[in-house]
């Protein structure tokens, strides 16, 4: 089997070894991928292209165990035609694999801060990483909080992985959805709403925000409110990426190339251009 | 009594005000508890109150007959539950249900509409309070319309 050039630019098939299924259009999938001949070394937040042959490439955030480079893993949810075609895909099927591609959480910078993670829908999986990373050297952080907000409650990923989480004791977590049924007894609202529920220490807080954008501005300025500034804030942003590595300009914002310069960016250096229509 | 009102003072419905105004709805004030699933009140029914809740969980709720029970929002400790009191036709437009053992302050509603009507400094708090949490809900019910995790937001 080849391996991955060096600059990571170049795709490379590898076999899917394992399928989860986390919802009914959501799916995880472990990839066994090597790099250089060694394991596939990945920093939480970074991001492979993933190739479907003959049909075509998107980016997808690397959603695995940084601590276990050998297993490779992606959540996808069903919303295009690429990752449509991917819930189709069996164990043994071969995916095009192009990265580890851009700059990550900083999360090794932000030792002995609390850490608040705010993800909305699918943007937990970019997140879980660094919930990975953090539970693995637990006494290098402060408070960790994980707020979560989803569709409905059967949208709701990696549900076993929270319980278990929540089992420890160490690791704050809320959940909401925008909607549920009678049975449901967890939170009903926007993620937003959880904000001024949670214990924080604005002083020493850092945010890691990954979600729709939209979400994401409302979260911002919630965490504003609660006395965070825009440079104790970490988002990672989603642009219409194509090569993955800065040549074709797709992604392109402003000055910045989001595949190369991010996807995570420190707010107070992107704000101005956040949320700005035609950019 | 005096517990009561520090109490009640210590939720964030009534950081900043007036002591003089909230003598006035510490007067109307009292303590209520709600075990899970208890309804706490039901669409069409008279609104003459609202709640301060202190702890606990409460949905706020509407049927369809269809779907059953569906839940709009949850509302929790540090929250408010219910402003129709404070607009005609007085009306509650949805269910509440306790999700957990839920402990609150219950207020008057009749009692401070009454009041504001004479009191204008109340009436302007009471609105200034409340309307900061109805455009707070309605700008969380425009995100939750636009469907902003779904596949074509």
């Amino acid at each position: 089997m080849k391996t991955l050039k060096k600059d990571g630019v170049q795709t490379v098939f590898h076999p899917i070894e394992r399928f989860m299924r986390e919802t009914h259009d959501t799916i995880s999938f472990e990839i066994k991928a090597t790099q250089n001949n060694g394991p596939f070394n990945f920093k939480p937040g970074q991001f492979n292209m993933l190739y479907v042959y003959g049909l075509g490439e998107v980016p997808i955030s690397i959603s695995g165990d940084p601590g276990h480079p050998g297993k490779m893993v992606h959540t996808v949810r069903a919303y295009g035609s690429v990752t449509s075609k991917m819930m189709h895909l069996k164990k043994g099927d071969g995916l095009g694999v192009k990265g580890p591609l851009g700059n990550g959480w900083p999360i090794e910078k932000l030792s002995g801060q609390d850490i608040l993670l705010c993800a909305g829908g699918i943007g937990l999986a970019p997140l879980r990483p660094v919930i990975y990373y953090i539970l693995a050297q637990r006494e290098r952080y402060g408070q960790v909080t994980l707020l979560y907000g989803e569709r409905t409650p059967a949208d709701l990923i990696y549900r076993r992985q929270i319980e278990k989480w929540r089992g420890r004791f160490d690791v704050d977590i809320h959940i909401t959805v925008d909607s549920a049924r009678g049975g449901w007894h967890g939170n009903v609202g926007v993620v937003t709403s959880l904000i001024p529920r949670i214990r924080c220490d604005p002083a020493n807080t850092f945010a890691l925000i990954c979600g729709p954008e939209i979400m994401m501005a409302y979260t911002i300025e919630a965490l504003n409110h609660r006395g965070l500034a825009d440079k104790q804030i970490y988002i990672s942003m989603e642009r219409n990426m194509k090569c993955g590595v800065g040549f074709c300009g797709h992604c392109q914002l402003g000055p910045i190339f989001i595949c190369k310069d991010g996807p995570v960016f420190l707010f107070n250096e992107v704000a101005h251009l956040f949320r700005k229509a035609e950019m | 009594m005096a517990t009561s009102q520090n109490k009640l003072a210590e939720h964030p419905f009534f950081e900043n005000l007036d002591p003089a105004l909230l003598k006035i709805f510490s007067d109307c004030a009292t303590r209520v508890s709600y075990d899970p699933e208890q309804k706490i009140y039901r669409e069409g029914e008279e609104a003459n109150q609202f709640l301060l809740i202190q702890q606990g969980k409460v949905a706020v709720e509407l049927y369809a007959a269809a779907r059953g029970n569906l839940v709009i929002q949850t509302v929790g400790a540090g929250e408010i539950l219910g402003w129709s009191w404070l607009f005609p036709p007085y009306r509650r437009r949805f269910d509440a249900r306790a999700v957990q053992k839920t402990q609150a302050f219950a207020l008057n509603g009749n009692y401070l509409r009454e009041k504001a009507e004479s009191d204008y400094r109340l009436g302007y708090e009471l609105l200034k309070r409340f309307s900061k949490i109805v455009v707070e809900r309605l700008q969380a019910t425009r995100l939750q319309l636009l469907d902003v995790y779904g596949k074509h937001a």
